[in-house]
């Protein structure tokens, strides 16, 4: 057992048990108005799991090039002290890769949400 | 005495937090308060200053809502990952009888810190209803992307300092402030831990004109309150952090935690000074000043920061 094992243990504890008393302090009293999804008065039209939207996705494609370059690079305050040269010339690759895919994606209107 | 530093410690350590986060939501609304012209809370005790507990007490003996058509198990666990996740953050922050003595800190704060990111899109989800969803993937998609000019304007700071501990900040900002000499980078993590804990102007996903109230639109009462409690949470710790990475709370003076303590509370302060004076973003607007001009920005930091400790043979000790 050490603390982060242990923080982990009674952090989870604490909201568990704070999701507990939510549910056990109030009274219930649930009806088919009030557990029906909220859509603005009406009864809700449709699957509200269908929508699937492409920019997000590509956002979400885009974050993760860029945070697993992130990873690449996290090394370096450890790596500058061996080589410097050799570091630097890879670091660089690194980014200049990345920035011309950045480049690449900005004008083929990837980052572009108005239309 | 094992019970002492694996029990008692922790417990110690999350009562503050938590009471601090409830007071940030009073001083919250005492602040846009008198901004507005107006007096905020000023009823329950003195000064309001038992607002924060009557609404605790309000919101855990509400009645929860467990929507009909909503993934049971995930909607409740996600509110409990994000008070969770929120929590545990605080872990290894240096304090100056730390709990955890972390050599990686940074990477810690950073992969829990995106952990929470599932919360949302979990809640969101579960919800089953079109609001929640459209929140949440506004919420994630603007979280996602903050987090990669977090990411490397956090390393440009390593490359200053040497070392992931935050330990090593305290020691490399002996002389100066990091806000100085990593000044443009300085304002970019403010503004971007402010869109990361999905503050206002960047509060989105609780447009409340369009989407009512974002991916929590189907919490209520304790849940919510689960939710509640991480946001602000991560609130005070994004404050905490940067106090550390930027304006170097010197931990070798005897008032250290009332210089760390002050400091935080500032910037907070500005958190909630920035929600009083800006409107809000529009989406593409938010997208764009992450995409197009923080990330051209910060890459170029980057590259900046990893050439000019090689070429002035000046990289900081390795710990």
């Amino acid at each position: 057992m050490n603390l982060i094992l242990t923080m982990i243990l009674i952090s989870s504890l604490i909201s568990i048990t704070l999701a507990f008393v939510a549910f056990w302090l109030p009274q219930m009293n649930p009806d088919m108005e009030k557990l029906s999804p909220y859509e603005c008065g009406f009864d809700p039209l449709g699957s509200a799991r269908l929508p699937f939207s492409m920019r997000f996705f590509l956002i979400a494609i885009l974050f993760l090039l860029f945070d697993l370059e992130i990873a690449l690079l996290l090394p370096l305050p450890w790596s500058i002290h061996l080589n410097p040269l050799y570091v630097l010339m890879w670091a660089f690759m690194i980014i200049m890769l990345l920035t011309i895919g950045l480049i690449y994606e900005w004008v083929q209107g990837g980052l572009e949400w108005a239309e | 005495m094992t019970i002492f530093t694996l029990i008692i410690n922790p417990l110690m350590y999350i009562i503050p937090i938590l009471l601090a986060m409830a007071f940030l939501t009073l001083v919250e609304r005492k602040i846009l308060g008198y901004m507005q012209l107006r007096k905020g809370p000023n009823i329950v005790g003195p000064y309001g200053l038992l607002q924060p507990i009557a609404d605790g007490v309000k919101l855990f003996i509400k009645e929860p809502v467990k929507p009909s058509t909503s993934s049971p198990t995930l909607f409740l666990l996600t509110p409990i990952l994000a008070l969770t996740l929120a929590l545990m953050l605080w872990v290894p922050l240096p304090m100056p009888f730390a709990l955890t003595d972390l050599n990686l800190t940074i990477l810690f704060i950073l992969a829990v810190s995106s952990l929470s990111v599932y919360s949302i899109l979990g809640s969101g989800w579960a919800s089953n209803s079109k609001y929640a969803l459209i929140g949440a993937l506004r919420a994630v998609a603007q979280t996602i992307s903050y987090e990669v000019t977090l990411g490397l304007i956090v390393l440009s700071l390593i490359l200053f300092t040497g070392a992931f501990t935050l330990n090593m900040f305290n020691s490399a900002q002996e002389t100066i402030w990091l806000i100085l000499p990593a000044w443009p980078m300085a304002a970019m993590w403010f503004i971007s831990t402010l869109a990361e804990t999905n503050r206002a102007p960047f509060d989105l996903t609780e447009g409340e004109s369009e989407l009512v109230s974002g991916f929590n639109v189907e919490y209520a009462g304790g849940p919510f309150a689960l939710f509640f409690l991480a946001e602000y949470t991560n609130i005070l710790l994004m404050n905490a952090l940067s106090a550390i990475l930027f304006l170097g709370p010197s931990f070798n003076t005897v008032n250290i935690n009332l210089n760390w303590a002050i400091k935080t509370t500032i910037l907070a302060i500005m958190f909630l000074w920035v929600r009083a004076s800006y409107p809000r973003f529009r989406y593409d607007q938010l997208m764009h000043l992450v995409w197009k001009n923080f990330l051209p920005l910060t890459l170029a930091m980057i590259a900046w920061h990893i050439s000019l400790p090689i070429s002035m043979a000046g990289s900081p000790p390795q710990l």
